[in-house]
């Protein structure tokens, strides 16, 4: 038992693992955030390896991950579409009116039900999509550049080439 | 006439009062389902008792999905689907959680079978060191 | 320079508790008798050091010294004073010092009042007592330093959590803690007499006050906890089978086990190995609740800051003081010596199957809050085990304890035949099962709510009645009085704490049976009916508090029978920690509790309100607080106050019993 304890110690019990890892990523169509742009369908990304991020304009971690996503974006190895979680439309154009906005696409989820279908159960929350419409990685809490080159530049890299 | 008009108030407070009882049946089984569902954010409470925003929002979408039909187990393999066993309040009842669930009583049934044994082997021994 | 001065006496403390833990106990090994008389006079300046450190740290925070990086995480100039003192603990680092803070206290009074006791032993006690100390010293000093500087120092601190700062917190941690540090007491005592190879019916009766009185405030901890959190968290709930919960509640029941052990081998000289076995269980499981807490291993609403690596320092303290005392135990424990006999159907047998129930639930406690991280760790998934698999499971293994509770009073020791004892509580049981029946089909109560009655009501039968037969057993020319008088204290306090449980018993059952829970929308003005009480929103204010601003709202609430009731129930904002909390507004009666809490604001002014009603909610407390007593009362039982050395007491036991035997008389074993 102590042995367990020991091993425990290594473990994160406040996370979640997603099981969806490896499904076919919900089929979503929400209106953008900004007004008037029409609508995004996840059906769209398909042939390409994209990654969504769950955010919030009252989202603290939301903020401090932002320069990772900023630096993510300007890379462009992947289109990032963000997903606008429980929130208000002139709250979220304010906020990435404020910090700038590295995502090519925003869909606007304002009741959170497209959040349920990817499993969301807190902000901010990052995936990884494959062409095939696979999630391949799910990331709970703030992505860091670490996270980007450590973690998510590899496996862009790898599902492109796949 | 006033029979006609009779007939659509009474039609319309019997439709009122069984949209109540819906309502009331409704929200009896939202709570049902609420009652198994961890809330994923909060320390140790189902989304039942929970007022976290997730919370609600989970117990919306049970509510929706409810009134449109589905049955209770259909929205908890729902929220299984997409966020894993632990969103289950009770751990489920599976080939590995069948220690969790069966462990117990075979701890009792070994203790007490091996006390009553013990006890009775030494009843018998100490009888048997008496007669000498 | 305080600080300082704190830390400094913390590390001389550590050198005395080095000398107390060594020399002494090489000097009982060796037969020394100046180093065996060291233990007293190391464990007194220990004692006085870590005082000292304390004291240092108290100032710290009554000052607001903000340089000390402790007092700046859990505190703040507009703090109350009352709540300065309690942040003391409100932390990992505090509350370790808390910890050996009141490890100090008991061993001075094991120091104090052990008189009576041969010096060896109570230099093999005071010893191991001070292993414990050296293993926490080194855990503080090396990793969970209180006085470590803050360098610049903060300006103000970052306040005390705000479900913290009530009076909960002032009395709660210190409660509990007397009760797993006081384990360690009859640990000692158990490992003393491992090691001095001498284990008889005098341990058991040396051992027995002190383990029953941290039992008794391991009762109130627990109690307190759940209090708290009953009126704090602001939904209602008072137990959540969270891991800290059950960290403190499984040694709960092991220390159970261990003081019915206990009086049997006082009174018997039976279950020896049994008894010390289970004084090690009892603390190894306090501490390893330390470990859980502070680890990071398990979520929880009570899980200090974690780091890994002081969770590494617990576990290999933890491996060190398990492993060895057991090893300790498979080594010495044959030489114990077997007990006295005793026949399959006696007073034994039922409290061996008591010790065995009761570690059984001790087990499965442990199971359900170690099987998310067993899964984990194996990388099996992961699951999460709440109440609703604790209370399925839970609660048949308590059954049978309750059933034999009432009953095992009844039965002789040595021997007896079950006929007799069936036939003496028949109608005890034959009203119960008619009152059981009576609520089920006539009062139309669930069968779980009357069996759960049928039960109390059982137990509480079974003590009337055990008294009853106890004082008319009066002999000639002595008066009722003096005949209650002449039974020991140890007596009442079992009567005590066995109703205590049946109280407590009326209380979960009615409250998780009957409980009413509704949520409402209400606006000022507006009002709803809810389980047959009327709930009317009359008003609402901003109200400023020392350091949070509050809106409180006042409600009018009719009962069914008239009364009226106002409710103040404060959704508070407190502006250090930007936290929003909920103070729920009680009413608490005799026969239910009416509890009223505040949501969210909603957009439209309308505030989210639940109203709950708890029926027979008081007496889980009030259940709580007998079984308490009687564990003091029976600690204050005159044997064990006697300062004259017993010897010659046990030996006049040993020989009468022997004459007993021979003469073939099964009589019925000494009062109770």
């Amino acid at each position: 038992m102590l042995v367990l304890l020991g091993v425990g110690l290594r473990l994160k019990p406040q996370e979640i693992p997603s099981p969806l890892i490896g499904k076919r990523a919900p089929e979503i169509t929400l209106p953008q955030v900004e007004d008037g742009r029409g609508l995004f369908r996840s059906s769209d990304m398909r042939g390409k390896v994209w990654v969504l991020n769950v955010w919030a304009s009252w989202c603290g971690p939301c903020r401090a991950e932002h320069p990772a996503l900023l630096e993510l974006s300007r890379l462009a190895v992947a289109p990032v579409v963000g997903l606008n979680y429980n929130d208000q439309r002139g709250d979220s154009l304010q906020w990435l009116r404020e910090v700038g906005n590295p995502y090519n696409v925003s869909a606007f989820d304002g009741d959170g039900k497209a959040g349920i279908e990817f499993g969301v159960y807190g902000v901010p929350e990052t995936f990884v999509i494959d062409k095939q419409g696979l999630i391949r990685l799910k990331l709970t809490g703030p992505v860091t550049q670490e996270i980007v080159k450590d973690k998510l530049l590899p496996l862009i890299r790898e599902l492109d080439h796949g | 006439m006033v029979k006609r008009w009779w007939l659509l108030l009474l039609l319309f407070f019997a439709a009122a009062a069984s949209a109540a009882q819906d309502a009331a049946q409704l929200e009896r089984r939202v709570n049902h389902v609420a009652e198994q569902l961890r809330c994923l954010v909060c320390q140790n409470q189902s989304i039942a008792d929970s007022h976290a925003q997730l919370a609600l929002d989970l117990k919306r979408e049970a509510r929706l999905q409810l009134s449109q039909g589905r049955s209770e187990q259909e929205v908890i393999d729902f929220m299984v689907q997409r966020y894993g066993d632990f969103v289950l309040y009770r751990p489920p009842f599976k080939a590995i959680t069948m220690v969790l669930w069966l462990g117990p009583f075979v701890v009792l049934a070994a203790g007490s079978t091996a006390l009553l044994y013990n006890l009775r082997r030494r009843e018998l021994r100490e009888d048997a060191l008496e007669e000498v | 320079m305080i600080p300082e001065l704190g830390n400094f006496a913390l590390m001389i403390a550590l050198c005395l508790a080095l000398v107390q833990g060594s020399l002494p106990l090489l000097g009982a090994w060796r037969d020394k008798p100046h180093w065996i008389a060291l233990a007293r006079p190391a464990a007194a300046g220990q004692v006085s050091f870590v005082v000292f450190a304390f004291g240092c740290l108290l100032a710290a925070f009554v000052n607001n010294d903000f340089s000390v990086a402790y007092v700046a995480s859990n505190s703040n100039s507009m703090l109350p004073l009352h709540y300065r003192v309690a942040a003391l603990w409100g932390g990992h680092e505090g509350s370790l010092l808390l910890w050996v803070l009141i490890l100090s206290v008991w061993t001075a009074a094991v120091a104090r009042f052990s008189r009576q006791l041969p010096p060896v032993f109570v230099a093999r006690v005071l010893g191991v007592m001070a292993w414990i100390s050296v293993g926490f010293l080194l855990f503080m000093l090396f990793t969970s330093n209180p006085f470590d500087r803050l360098l610049p120092a903060a300006r103000d601190g970052r306040d005390l959590n705000p479900l913290l700062q009530d009076f909960g917190m002032i009395i709660h941690p210190p409660l509990l803690y007397m009760g797993y540090v006081g384990f360690s007491v009859a640990f000692a005592f158990a490992i003393a007499a491992l090691l001095g190879g001498e284990l008889n019916a005098a341990w058991a009766r040396w051992s027995r006050p002190w383990t029953l009185v941290a039992w008794a405030f391991l009762t109130l901890g627990i109690f307190m906890g759940s209090f708290w959190a009953y009126y704090e968290l602001g939904w209602g709930g008072w137990w959540f089978w969270d891991a800290v919960e059950n960290a403190s509640f499984m040694p709960w029941l092991v220390g159970t086990a261990l003081i019915h052990s206990l009086a049997v081998t006082e009174k018997r000289g039976s279950f020896k190995n049994w008894t010390v076995l289970l004084a090690i269980v009892a603390f190894s499981l306090s501490l390893l609740g330390t470990f859980l807490v502070r680890s990071g291993v398990l979520t929880s609403v009570h899980a200090f800051a974690t780091d890994p690596r002081r969770g590494l320092f617990i576990l290999a303290f933890l491996a060190v003081v398990i492993g060895g005392s057991l090893a300790l135990y498979a080594w010495r424990a044959p030489t114990v010596g077997m007990g006295e006999r005793f026949a399959l159907f006696s007073r034994e047998s039922l409290l061996l199957l008591n010790n065995v129930l009761l570690l059984t639930a001790a087990a499965t406690i442990l199971l359900g809050t170690l099987y998310p991280l067993f899964l984990d760790a194996l990388d099996l998934g992961k699951i999460s085990v709440g109440a609703p698999y604790f209370e399925t499971v839970f609660v048949p293994l308590l059954l049978p304890v309750l059933l034999l509770m009432a009953a095992s009073p009844f039965v002789a020791w040595r021997r007896d035949a079950w006929r007799d004892v069936a036939s003496r509580l028949s109608k005890i049981a034959q009203i119960s099962v008619l009152f059981g029946l009576a609520l089920w089909l006539g009062w139309k109560f669930t069968p779980a709510v009357a069996a759960g009655l049928m039960l109390a009501a059982w137990i509480l039968l079974g003590c009337a009645q055990h008294v009853l037969e106890r004082l008319s057993a009066v002999g000639e020319g002595v008066t009722l009085a003096r005949h209650v008088t002449k039974q020991p204290l140890s007596y009442w306090g079992m009567l005590a704490a066995h109703a205590g449980v049946a109280l407590f018993v009326v209380g979960v059952t009615l409250v998780k049976g009957g409980e009413v829970s509704e949520d409402a929308s209400l606006r000022v003005g507006e009002s709803v009916v809810s389980n047959g009480w009327r709930y009317s929103f009359t008003a609402l204010q901003k109200v400023d508090g020392p350091n949070y601003v509050a809106a409180r709202a006042t409600f009018e609430v009719h009962g069914p029978d008239g009364r009226v009731l106002t409710l103040q129930p404060e959704k508070r904002y407190y502006t250090v920690q930007q936290m929003p909390m909920t103070e729920a507004a009680i009413d608490r009666g005799f026969t239910r509790d009416v509890y009223l809490s505040l949501g969210e604001p909603g957009k439209d002014g309308a505030w989210l309100v639940r109203m709950q009603n708890k029926p027979f909610m008081g007496w889980v407390w009030g259940g709580c607080l007998v079984i308490a007593a009687g564990g003091l009362l029976s600690a204050s039982d005159r044997r064990y106050r006697s300062y004259v050395k017993r010897k010659e007491d046990e030996t006049i036991h040993t020989a009468a019993e022997r004459l007993r035997t021979v003469a073939g008389i099964a009589g019925r074993g000494p009062a109770a």
